[in-house]
């Protein structure tokens, strides 16, 4: 076993978590402090230097989360061990998260002393061996982006520098500054890398004061009402008893937005961190990590982090000997979209089903009745960053009512699709035009959907607005968990709205009418309207009706739940008069309103689609262009489908 | 002689999490895990041993998206409904995928039981959107494709449901 920063340095050192050392953490990097020895401080540097650069100076990086894997990321290790083994190179090959732009997925970073580091991107298996010796050869050219410059390596000037591209330039990274540096299965360079500093210093201080720092922090929750976090605290903190909780919503459930899985299978300490930070402010003895099932591996790695952290006494009774204990247990989620309300996530854990009326808030009375706080991971992230670096740095950010930065998730029609951390403020058009390149050559932006299923349709026309809470919602939309998805002229603004409603119709848990019942007649409103049936009054009971489910629902889900239809009647009325008056889908999407129609030019006259047809709308000889029926069609577009050689196409 | 087993079964999943209330969903999932999905038999031992009712169970079980009521195919092709995959056309992969197999509006499962279509809920990998993750029962394959074409998708129907027929004829299970 090798020494890590974790171990004792000598037989002086008496930490352990029955006994804690206060200066536990402090000691990790500029140790030791309770005694002087020359080998034992040698020891502790050099170990932070093999951290830094590798035992042997040479270090290959290789991204291990969800969706780098999904990318072959497993491939490309398995390709790097092989070509490190066979070639006997010395080098340290290691496990980091998603550094958060998925467009470049996979990549791999080598770096070795005197060299720049470099990225590669979109690597596969078989381009491993070429990238490793182009490297040691001293040739960075056909890398995406270096690190920083030395000017030793060929081909250097023409590699831009990683804070030169666009994407990464106009980020701050404050959360998600270890994202794709640290290994997030290792505590000790968490430590290394500064982490739990945040922890030390809220410990040495009272609760109230951690509290306060919060406050002039101007922290916001981040899983998307935008609450004052340290208000939320407060209250809880105030409330008479002894036993209160504190929960972390890991139940990421918004189609579009994954940033609180990245964060938490990139840096789960960090995430950890914060919690154990929130529950020292409120007075909370024990903890739960609500996390989804079908994101195995962000489970994995927060299981793996509450492991390590106890084992190292950072969990537990007499944390640091500070005297106050806490500890963490880890749930699995069976995922219900409903779940991302506190109510439910609460009825969740305790083994029941659907949200309940508030107030009594989860403050006063939650988990089993007792004060409890529900923080989401971005916050909790944001926790640990702020009390390890002060308030002042967070604040300094944002706008006057927000503070700090946000990671959004900006995918759909997009060049760069990826997960960015900006401060709040920043413009729609720069995150999803400067940072995310815009839309693929030949489409032109129609409107950008933020917030998912609760969130609203901002058109084209307001991308100056800045994202914030209060500016979102007067333009129909909500900040939500951050997801953004860029929506182009080839999709329609009634099916996506269409969309989202089945999306909440499925997820309306039908506990109270408005939104079980309402939800289902707004999405058979919009079914008819892009199947050609609709008229003008629909649109206005679509409207009345959006508004009695937003004000009459019994939680968050159905209040925001019509947002979607509304946003889109407000922006792009146009488009539902054409569906409704003339019968048509601009965009055409809507099959019932599309003709379809076989191009003589194109057709090899195969008979799949007359094979196909319900209708046998389709005649023709087999090895002649075939054509459809209009009389006879029924639009359901089987043809489009089954065509082999795409010569059914849409008019 | 199979009730025997799941009464087992059940009965050290129960004893385990000592049959409390706040454990049902954390039971419910073993229970999955072992079977590929919730037996009847199963949900109705659930409930003698803790006591719970059998319509809370039943509440519980039928509420979150993670429970099956039927059994799954061999392979289980989860076809994601994130905005991203929906704008880019997954909605037209999955009901080509049906329409090859055959299979009605209420149906996911392949007569043979090879494999299953689902839709799903988002994965996260959406720049490689639209995406079709292929699991097999025993959770111990997975497989995504990015990037997928309605010609694309009735190829992976083809190609899981003839790997399917393989390993049920070669394990003979």
């Amino acid at each position: 076993m090798t020494w890590t920063l974790m171990d004792k340095c000598c037989n002086r050192c008496w930490h352990s978590p029955e006994y804690p050392c206060r200066h536990y953490i402090r000691c990790r990097l500029s140790g030791p402090l309770c005694h002087e020895d020359v080998e034992c401080r040698v020891r502790r540097s050099r170990r932070l230097e093999e951290i830094r650069y590798g035992r042997h100076g040479f270090k290959i990086n290789v991204p291990l989360a969800s969706c780098t894997i999904a990318a072959g990321a497993h491939e490309v290790y398995e390709a790097v061990v092989k070509e490190v083994k066979s070639r006997g190179i010395l080098a340290d090959i290691h496990r980091t998260g998603c550094m958060g732009m998925c467009y470049i997925d996979p990549w791999i970073e080598l770096s070795k002393k005197g060299m720049p580091s470099a990225i590669y991107a979109n690597v596969k298996p078989s381009d491993v061996p070429r990238i490793i010796k182009e490297y040691l050869e001293g040739d960075v050219s056909s890398a995406f982006a270096l690190r920083n410059r030395t000017g030793n390596a060929k081909g250097e000037d023409k590699v831009p520098l990683l804070d030169e591209l666009e994407p990464w330039r106009n980020q701050v990274r404050w959360v998600s500054r270890n994202c794709g540096i640290v290994d997030p299965e290792s505590i000790e360079e968490y430590i290394a890398l500064g982490g739990y500093r945040g922890l030390d210093r809220a410990l040495n201080m009272r609760p109230e004061e951690v509290i306060e720092e919060i406050r002039k922090s101007g922290l916001r929750g981040r899983g998307g009402a935008g609450f004052p976090t340290w208000l939320k605290w407060k209250i809880a903190r105030e409330q008479p008893g002894d036993v209160k909780y504190i929960i972390m919503n890991a139940d990421e459930g918004d189609p579009g937005a994954f940033m609180n899985r990245l964060l938490a299978e990139s840096d789960p300490h960090r995430v950890l961190e914060g919690m154990i930070i929130a529950a020292y402010a409120i007075g909370a003895s024990k903890g739960f990590i609500f996390v989804r099932a079908e994101k195995p591996l962000m489970a994995e790695r927060l299981s793996k982090a509450v492991e390590q952290a106890r084992k190292y006494g950072l969990l537990g009774d007499n944390i640091l000997g500070r005297g106050f204990s806490f500890d963490v247990e880890v749930i699995l989620s069976a995922g219900a979209f409903v779940c991302g309300e506190e109510t439910a996530l609460i009825a969740a854990i305790e083994g029941r089903t659907r949200p309940r009326q508030r107030p009594p808030y989860p403050a006063t009375r939650g988990l089993w009745g007792k004060p409890t706080i529900i923080n989401n991971v971005e916050t909790l992230a944001h926790v640990a960053t702020i009390m390890a670096e002060g308030w002042e740095k967070f604040a300094k950010y944002g706008t006057e009512k927000t503070k700090g930065t946000k990671m959004f998730c900006v995918t759909g029609s997009v060049k760069r699709t990826g997960a960015y951390e900006v401060p709040v403020g920043t413009t729609i058009e720069k995150l999803v035009v400067e940072i995310a390149g815009g839309p693929p050559e030949g489409r032109k932006i129609k409107a950008v959907q933020i917030g998912g299923p609760s969130g609203g349709c901002v058109p084209a026309s307001l991308l100056s607005t800045p994202i914030d809470y209060e500016t979102l919602q007067k333009a129909g939309a909500i900040m939500g968990s951050g997801g953004i998805v860029v929506i182009d002229d080839h999709s329609c603004m009634v099916d996506v709205a269409k969309f989202f409603t089945s999306f909440t119709v499925a997820e309306s848990c039908g506990k109270c009418f408005p939104c079980r019942i309402g939800m289902k007649i707004l999405y058979d409103i919009l079914e008819k309207i892009t199947n050609g049936e609709g008229s003008e009054e629909d649109l206005e009971v679509l409207e009345e009706l959006g508004n009695v489910i937003r004000s009459s629902s019994l939680c968050a889900l159905g209040g925001t739940a019509p947002n979607p239809v509304l946003s889109t009647l407000r922006y792009f009325k146009d488009e539902y008069l054409a569906h409704v008056r003339s019968k048509r889908c601009p965009a055409k999407v809507c099959t019932k309103l599309v003709e379809y129609w076989i191009n003589p030019d194109k057709c090899t006259g195969c008979g799949t689609c007359a094979r196909n047809c319900p209708s046998k709308a389709i005649s023709g000889e087999l090895g002649k262009p075939h054509v459809i029926d209009k009389s006879k069609c029924i639009h359901c577009g089987q043809c489009y489908i089954v065509c082999p050689v795409g010569a059914v196409e849409k008019r | 002689m199979v009730n025997q087993t799941v009464v087992n079964v059940v009965s050290s999943i129960v004893a385990r999490y000592r049959g409390e209330r706040r454990y049902l969903m954390r039971m419910l999932q073993e229970i999955q895990s072992r079977y590929g999905y919730l037996p009847r038999r199963a949900l109705e031992e659930l409930a003698k041993l803790t006591s719970i009712p059998l319509s809370e169970v039943l509440n519980v079980a039928t509420f979150y998206h993670q429970f099956k009521l039927e059994p799954p195919g061999y392979y289980i092709i989860l076809v994601c409904m994130g905005t991203a995959c929906h704008l880019k056309g997954n909605l037209d992969n999955y009901e080509a995928m049906k329409r090859f197999l055959g299979l009605g509006k209420y149906e996911n499962t392949a007569k043979d039981g090879t494999v299953s279509v689902e839709k799903a809920r988002c994965f996260g990998a959406c720049s490689l959107a639209p995406v079709v993750m292929v699991i097999s029962r025993d959770g111990k394959e997975r497989y995504l494709h990015g990037h997928v074409t309605i010609r694309d998708a009735r190829r992976i129907v083809a190609k899981y449901r003839s790997l399917a027929l393989k390993k049920i004829k070669g394990g003979g299970s």
